[in-house]
């Protein structure tokens, strides 16, 4: 590829996604709104604009004229940057994923994904656990205890549940016989999605993603009820509004990841395949909404057990009874 | 020149880091220091096409410094400063002696132009296969080893920790008063 289109395309992808996915991530606190309420038997926002579309711009609003208040008592520079890491995590982590099939454009071939590295699924994954780093130094530089409760809630989260993650997406890889997410694609458009081989794998992929993104079943690190706000406490305004845009995009993540994976992803690549593809991910957005408005959350010694004596030797057992039937 | 940009900025990054986390008085200052040079230095590794190690550098250390940060919440209040008990002039001299011993053992060779790459980047093979050649073949014997140790060190672990493990910790103290 010449140096000058590789440059436009990557600038051209940097910008979509740092526009486009910051904006639907605005756009799907409105849509977790609607869906919450319609299953509550609720209206939801209405005031602002024709179905309170406009809600998410006053948010927007009042998040940024807010007054932006630092504890005297913290830690001013990681209290400042805590909230920086998630975001830019979650938008570096998406330098992995494909969100789009290959396009052709005026006779050039433009691939919206900016890494096609052999070991992207791990990157994504890792770059999303870094993520994690920010409730932590949140929790740890607030010098509030329900900050720290909340911090340390994270540091166990994240410990169980990256192995989770990691264990449940080996015995897929193990078909593949690869770490690029295209390659997982292309496998699919011969074999089949890959859910119905690896149904176990599924699940435990995405109840492993609710709680990396920290979604209802598993929102242990800013539960109202017990710990006020957790790691979230000190924080107003913007700085407290980057925590979500993170994790709405790694909301996305999730979603894009389980599509590629176990949904068959943008199949062979054409117009048709590209709208599936999106539909697919925004059903998962979907049922991440739908599952906050169905499930009561977990206590964390359930969340350990959960994690240790059911998750863990599922998924090990699910890679050694895929590991013989490669085998053989 | 995109190499070179990018592997000065990342080399004045991880330096700047560790500098902050050796120097730096205070334990959460010290951690996202190191947490931040750890990860700086996964760019290395993409820079060398080395993309599986990178990776797996992010992920490794990620997982480590959480664990590190739990042990520094358990230990200590972050919030205030340590104070250092050996401040001598014979203390600092040895230590930065003994780093530039460590750095000129390490560069020779490379200066003398010894240094050969065993295991070069196969076209058209992923990183992770070949990691894995290299790892199941020549080193097979280091790497169960290392996983001789770790299950060792998991049991130790749970023996430790899993005193009493099938009572009640509230009852127990309970019945003591």
């Amino acid at each position: 590829m010449e140096l000058d289109v590789f440059i436009i395309q990557t600038l051209i992808n940097v910008l979509i996604i740092l526009g486009v996915f910051s904006a639907l991530a605005g756009f799907t606190t409105y849509l977790e709104r609607k869906v919450l309420a319609f299953m509550q038997r609720r209206l939801g926002p209405m005031y602002v604009g024709p179905y309170g579309l406009l809600q998410v711009l006053a948010d927007g609003i009042k998040l940024f004229t807010k007054e932006d208040i630092v504890p005297t008592n913290s830690i001013q520079t990681v209290f400042k940057l805590a909230p920086v890491i998630l975001p830019a995590s979650a938008f570096i982590a998406f330098a992995g994923v494909p969100f789009l099939p290959d396009m052709e454009i005026f006779g050039v071939t433009f691939q919206p994904l900016i890494v096609d590295s052999n070991a992207g699924i791990l990157f994504v994954l890792g770059m999303m656990a870094v993520g994690m780093f920010s409730p932590l130094l949140a929790g740890l530089s607030s010098g509030n205890k329900w900050s720290l409760l909340g911090g340390a809630r994270t540091a166990i989260q994240l410990l169980s549940f990256e192995v989770i993650t990691g264990l449940s997406v080996l015995a897929p890889l193990m078909l593949v016989g690869s770490l690029s997410l295209i390659d997982i694609n292309n496998y699919q458009i011969e074999n089949g999605w890959l859910i119905w081989q690896q149904p176990i794998a599924f699940f435990l992929f995405l109840i492993a993603g609710y709680a990396e993104t920290n979604r209802t079943p598993f929102d242990l690190l800013e539960h109202e009820a017990e710990v006020v706000s957790g790691y979230a406490t000190e924080y107003s305004g913007m700085r407290w509004g980057l925590f979500f845009i993170g994790e709405y995009v790694n909301m996305y993540i999730v979603a894009f990841l389980t599509v590629l994976i176990f949904f068959g992803g943008f199949g062979e690549g054409t117009f048709v395949d590209g709208l599936l593809y999106l539909a697919k991910v925004f059903f998962f957005i979907f049922l991440f909404l739908w599952t906050r408005a169905a499930w009561p959350h977990l206590r964390p010694d359930q969340l350990m057990w959960l994690t240790w004596k059911v998750l863990m030797p599922l998924a090990v057992v699910n890679i050694v009874i895929t590991g013989l039937v490669v085998m053989f | 020149m995109f190499e070179t940009i990018a592997f000065y900025t990342f080399s004045f990054l991880t330096i700047l880091a560790f500098a902050i986390t050796v120097t730096t008085k205070n334990v959460l200052y010290a951690m996202s220091s190191l947490a931040g040079g750890m990860i700086i230095i996964s760019g290395m590794f993409f820079l060398l096409n080395a993309d599986f190690l990178g990776v797996v550098q992010i992920i490794v250390y990620t997982g480590a410094v959480i664990a590190l940060y739990a042990f520094a919440m358990i230990f200590f209040d972050s919030t205030k400063d340590i104070v250092e008990t050996k401040t001598g002039k014979t203390f600092f001299i040895l230590t930065v002696l003994s780093s530039v011993m460590l750095v000129l053992i390490l560069t020779i060779p490379m200066a003398s132009g010894q240094v050969e790459a065993l295991y070069p980047i196969h076209e058209g093979v992923g990183n992770a296969q070949d990691v894995g050649m290299v790892l199941f073949t020549k080193y097979l014997v280091p790497f169960e080893v290392a996983a001789v140790m770790l299950l060792v060190a998991m049991i130790g672990g749970i023996i430790m920790a899993g005193k009493k493990m099938d009572k009640n910790l509230t009852e127990i103290k309970e019945n003591e008063e």
